[in-house]
């Protein structure tokens, strides 16, 4: 009987070669297919499995990881969800990360190759895994009063620190909870996150960064650069600012908003022209400068550029071949000019760190589960925009704009504050939207910021009422401390 | 020619001093022990906790049975296969910690939603196991010649039918999870199956050994392979019709499979007619494709099979979760207490090799079949070197019912073929299993003692070479 016994024992070999075989099928090559497969919980288990790191502002974490009885053992909370919607984004289950829990994730996670020591200590100490802390680089008193300011309009707040590009505060309104869309629960989910889509004033959407606006009159500052770098110009220079300005080989006309013409015989100062905000003395400039001068400067001050910060920004525009009439439409931040707030808060702040531009960022510090820190974002320079020299002459300008012209509702007694109002006509149908564009204290600025206010649903909107306010309250946040 | 006076001595031939191995059955066992209690700890790191006292009296538990164990076989079956021990010992403390693990995730999870702690399975395992290191050493104390079996063969085979059909009695028979093959007496509740699959062994050894001459008969030749009689095909059709009769009534398709592909396989050893495997093909196609169309959870095996992300969540749930725990898996394993298995239902039946492929990876789960298939080889190879037809008949027997099963519950779990509800010898949590499969173990110590040990009693001149089997 030996025979069939070997016989069957070959048999039975090629059994277990043929499991072998499958085996190694599954977990090797199909492995990672298998991973990506809808409905595999596992990868996104293992995720939840982990206690995420925290995302502090300071001390405080706003975004922070709770052990649950659930399958997911993690649950993330938001203290403060709405406040800091902007800058976290959400976690969620259905709809993935976005915002630093997006960007941030592998140090979150633990998965970062800055935290692999950290790693090889919980292995060894027998602990659970845990993620890397982020720290931001936000002011908290600084996003609370832009968000107090933004209540109940429609708008965005940036605020930076013209000296390093550390974002002190960047707000939207209306904004969302994050906590309802971090939530184990699929249905609340999907349901709040379909009234949040429903929403036409869209409180997804992250304004301070992603909204681009016509930036209207504060990028006056931008043509005022220009004109000042272009040698011919200076504050002091006598250009025409009549009541209306027509526009080259066309039949359009560009009109003041005050309906008069700027200044006696129709001549204004440049400085002057700019603290009432004198439309036709600056669409002329833009005509004199030309549209690749105005596309210089804009591009020097982050214009065309893609900023992550590390949240991925919206690019700021300005026209790629306009002629003579859109330049000058340009010129008045009209046309085909499109800001960001944070684009608009990094114009102030080059203006302000007299004329260096630096690269605006929001994390911090990446910081090991014990806190400990384990990198530090260094300050970096994007360009030099101007020479000190036009740094300083378009602050005063600016002061002048608060002191004397357009800008008075961003007065703050004992600080010189320097500042550009700004209403932009969105369209045709679309209402206007007012800006205001500051930073102080103007000798030593700790604080740029710009506030975009759209949709007022005013007829009368204008930067200085809506918006300057919220300006001032966010740099006396920041001033007080 | 003069008898030499110490003919009652064992025959002092150079060739049949045999070293026992016992020295080296010793130190496999205790590699296996170290194993077991890294595994041990390591469930237990991963979940940030001290090794408890508990774990050290489990670990001490399973070290002392299989030391026992171990003693016994020193003491009565001094020339036994070294392997089979150790290797089936790693087996059976590889279920454990999983199951443990498994546990303690599930104990987490009651503390946390502040519901009852359920009652660990571990220990329950871990009792069953001290049942069946006792049965192992019944067999090994009391069934001094695995020969003196073959006298039961008909009572063997009578037990293994009722057993077989005894989830279909009245008042004790249980349906779990649609299949019948339960049996509940007093709350205990048990697998008559896995105690058949044992005495029809037995009985198929038996059967055939009695019979395999006129099996073996060739009254025609079709296509140059001998056709048995068809007076002779009786035999293979009952086991064919038991084995429909227990997928039909008992809905039991992985028992089914496993007795007539036992019965096949044996047939062919004891007769060494190629014509009766494929015959036993014949009739497993038919079988299979009759199924196949004349029941509905048959056919839904088979739709589920041939792609279960249609039915990912619904009937094909259980089969895509093991395979996306094995992907999670991948080459290294998450490693113990780190993965998920507990998102595969019957983690711990059925789809422990599941389990075990997520955490230790496929490297895991390579050691593991070669454990298998050493344990295979070890039974082939006592067949392979006991002089009675009877003892190989029953060491192939076995050996195949092991290879079988293990082949046909990983082969479903991984999708290799349909899925078949078997328990995973030595893993599975469950009573009737791991008694069953260790007294298996048992037989085959039994069988390989016999085969090498030295011919010891030698009666007179005459006897010195035929034994003398005593029949009823």
């Amino acid at each position: 009987m030996n025979r069939p016994i070997r016989r069957l024992g070959i048999v039975l070999g090629v059994l277990l070669v043929a499991l072998l075989i499958n085996i190694t099928v599954i977990q090797v090559v199909l492995a990672s297919d298998y991973r990506d497969r809808p409905g595999n919980q596992r990868v996104l288990l293992e995720e939840y499995d982990r206690e995420r790191g925290p995302i502090l502002v300071g001390a405080n974490p706003v975004a922070r990881s709770k052990e649950t009885g659930d399958t997911l053992r993690y649950l993330r909370v938001y203290s403060n969800g709405p406040l800091y919607a902007p800058v976290t984004g959400f976690y969620s289950l259905v709809y993935g990360a976005t915002g630093l829990e997006r960007t941030e994730n592998r140090i979150l996670t633990g998965k970062s190759d800055l935290l692999v020591v950290d790693r090889i200590d919980q292995l060894f100490a027998g602990e659970q895994p845990k993620g890397g802390a982020v720290s931001t680089t936000i002011d908290a008193r600084a996003q609370k009063a832009a968000f107090d300011g933004l209540r109940g309009k429609r708008g965005s707040v940036v605020a930076i620190e013209p000296s390093t590009g550390r974002i002190l505060a960047s707000v939207q309104s209306p904004s969302f909870d994050p906590n309802l869309l971090s939530s184990h629960d699929p249905a609340a989910i999907r349901k709040y996150y379909a009234t949040l889509e429903a929403d036409p004033s869209k409180p997804l959407l992250n304004r301070p960064i992603v909204a681009l606006n016509p930036p209207g009159s504060t990028f006056k500052l931008v043509t005022t650069a220009a004109a000042l770098a272009s040698g011919r110009f200076t504050p002091d220079s006598v250009i025409p600012g009549p009541r209306t300005y027509q526009l080259p080989d066309s039949t359009h006309k560009i009109r003041n908003w005050s309906g008069q013409s700027c200044g006696p015989d129709d001549l204004v100062t440049l400085r002057q022209a700019l603290a009432i905000s004198c439309n036709t003395a600056f669409a002329w400039l833009g005509n004199q400068l030309g549209d690749d001068a105005l596309r210089a400067q804009a591009e020097l001050m982050g214009f065309d550029t893609s900023f992550q910060i590390p949240l991925r920004a919206a690019t700021s525009q300005f026209p790629e071949d306009p002629d003579d009439p859109q330049t000058a439409m340009s010129a008045i931040g009209q046309f085909d000019v499109r800001a960001t707030s944070l684009q608009m808060a990094m114009v102030a702040s080059a203006i302000a760190n007299k004329g260096v531009l630096m690269n605006p960022y929001l994390v911090q510090e990446v910081r090991g589960p014990d806190l400990a820190i384990l990198q530090t974002t260094e300050p970096s320079t994007f360009d030099t925009t101007m020479t000190p020299l036009y740094a300083t002459q378009l602050t005063d300008m600016m002061v002048n704009v608060v002191e004397n012209g357009t800008g008075s509702n961003a007065k703050i007694p004992g600080v010189r504050v320097a500042g550009k109002t700004g209403t932009a006509q969105t369209g045709n149908d679309n209402p206007a939207v007012a800006w205001f564009v500051a930073f102080a204290p103007a000798s030593s600025p700790q604080v740029a910021v710009a506030v975009t206010v759209e949709d007022a649903g005013a007829p009368e909107v204008s930067g200085n009422q809506l918006a300057a306010p919220i300006a001032k309250a966010v740099i006396e946040a920041v001033l007080r401390q | 020619m003069t008898i030499p006076s110490d003919v009652l001595a064992p025959v002092a031939s150079p060739t049949r001093r045999q070293p026992s191995r016992r020295n080296l059955e010793l130190a496999l066992l205790v590699f296996a022990w170290g194993i077991g209690l890294l595994g041990c700890l390591q469930v237990g790191w991963a979940n940030g906790e001290d090794p408890t006292s508990q774990l050290w009296i489990a670990a001490a538990v399973v070290a002392g049975l299989t030391l026992a164990m171990h003693a016994v076989v020193r003491w009565q079956a001094r020339y036994a296969d070294p392997f089979l021990l150790p290797v089936t010992t790693l087996l059976t403390m590889l279920g454990l910690i999983m199951i443990y693990r498994i546990d303690v995730a599930a104990v987490k999870r009651a503390i946390l939603n502040g519901n009852p702690v359920p009652t660990p399975a571990a220990y329950t395992q871990l009792t069953w196991f001290a049942i069946a290191a006792v049965l192992f050493v019944g067999v090994l104390v009391l069934l001094r010649d695995h020969r003196i079996l073959q006298r039961y063969t008909y009572t063997c085979g009578l037990a293994g039918l009722i057993l077989l059909v005894l989830p279909l009695a009245p008042f004790i028979g249980t349906t779990v999870n649609g299949a019948t093959l339960w049996v509940r007496i007093g709350g205990q509740s048990f697998q008559p199956a896995e105690v058949a699959k044992v005495l029809l062994t037995v009985f198929f050894a038996g059967y055939l050994v009695e019979k395999r001459d006129s099996l073996a008969l060739v009254r025609t030749k079709f296509l140059g392979i001998g056709l048995p009689r068809l007076k002779d095909l009786g035999p293979i059709l009952i086991a064919w019709l038991v084995s429909l009769g227990v997928l039909v009534f008992q809905h039991d398709l992985g028992t089914s499979l496993l007795f007539f592909g036992l019965f096949v396989c044996m047939l062919y050893v004891a007769t060494q007619r190629r014509s009766w495997l494929i015959l036993g093909a014949i009739l497993f196609v038919l079988g299979a494709v009759g199924a196949y169309y004349a029941f509905g959870h048959v056919r839904l095996r088979v739709t589920v099979w041939i792609d279960p992300w249609a039915y990912a969540d619904d009937q094909g749930y259980q089969i895509v979760q093991s395979l996306f725990g094995l992907a999670n898996g991948g080459i290294l394993g998450a490693g113990l207490g780190q993965g998920f298995p507990n998102l595969v239902p019957f983690a711990s039946t059925d789809f422990i090799v599941a389990a075990l492929g997520e955490e230790l990876g496929l490297t895991g789960l390579m050691v593991l079949l070669l454990l298998y298939g050493i344990v295979v080889e070890r039974g082939l190879r006592a067949a392979l070197s006991v002089r009675d037809s009877f003892g190989q008949l029953l060491a192939v027997g076995l050996a195949i019912t092991m290879a079988l099963q293990v082949f046909v519950i990983i082969g479903g779990v991984t999708r290799l073929i349909p899925l078949t509800g078997l328990t995973t010898p030595f893993l599975s949590y469950g009573g009737s299993s791991l008694i069953v499969n260790w007294v298996i173990i048992a037989l085959l110590l039994r069988i390989s003692d016999r085969a090498r040990r030295p011919e010891a009693i030698v009666v007179s001149q005459d006897d010195a070479v035929t034994q003398v089997v005593r029949r009823p």
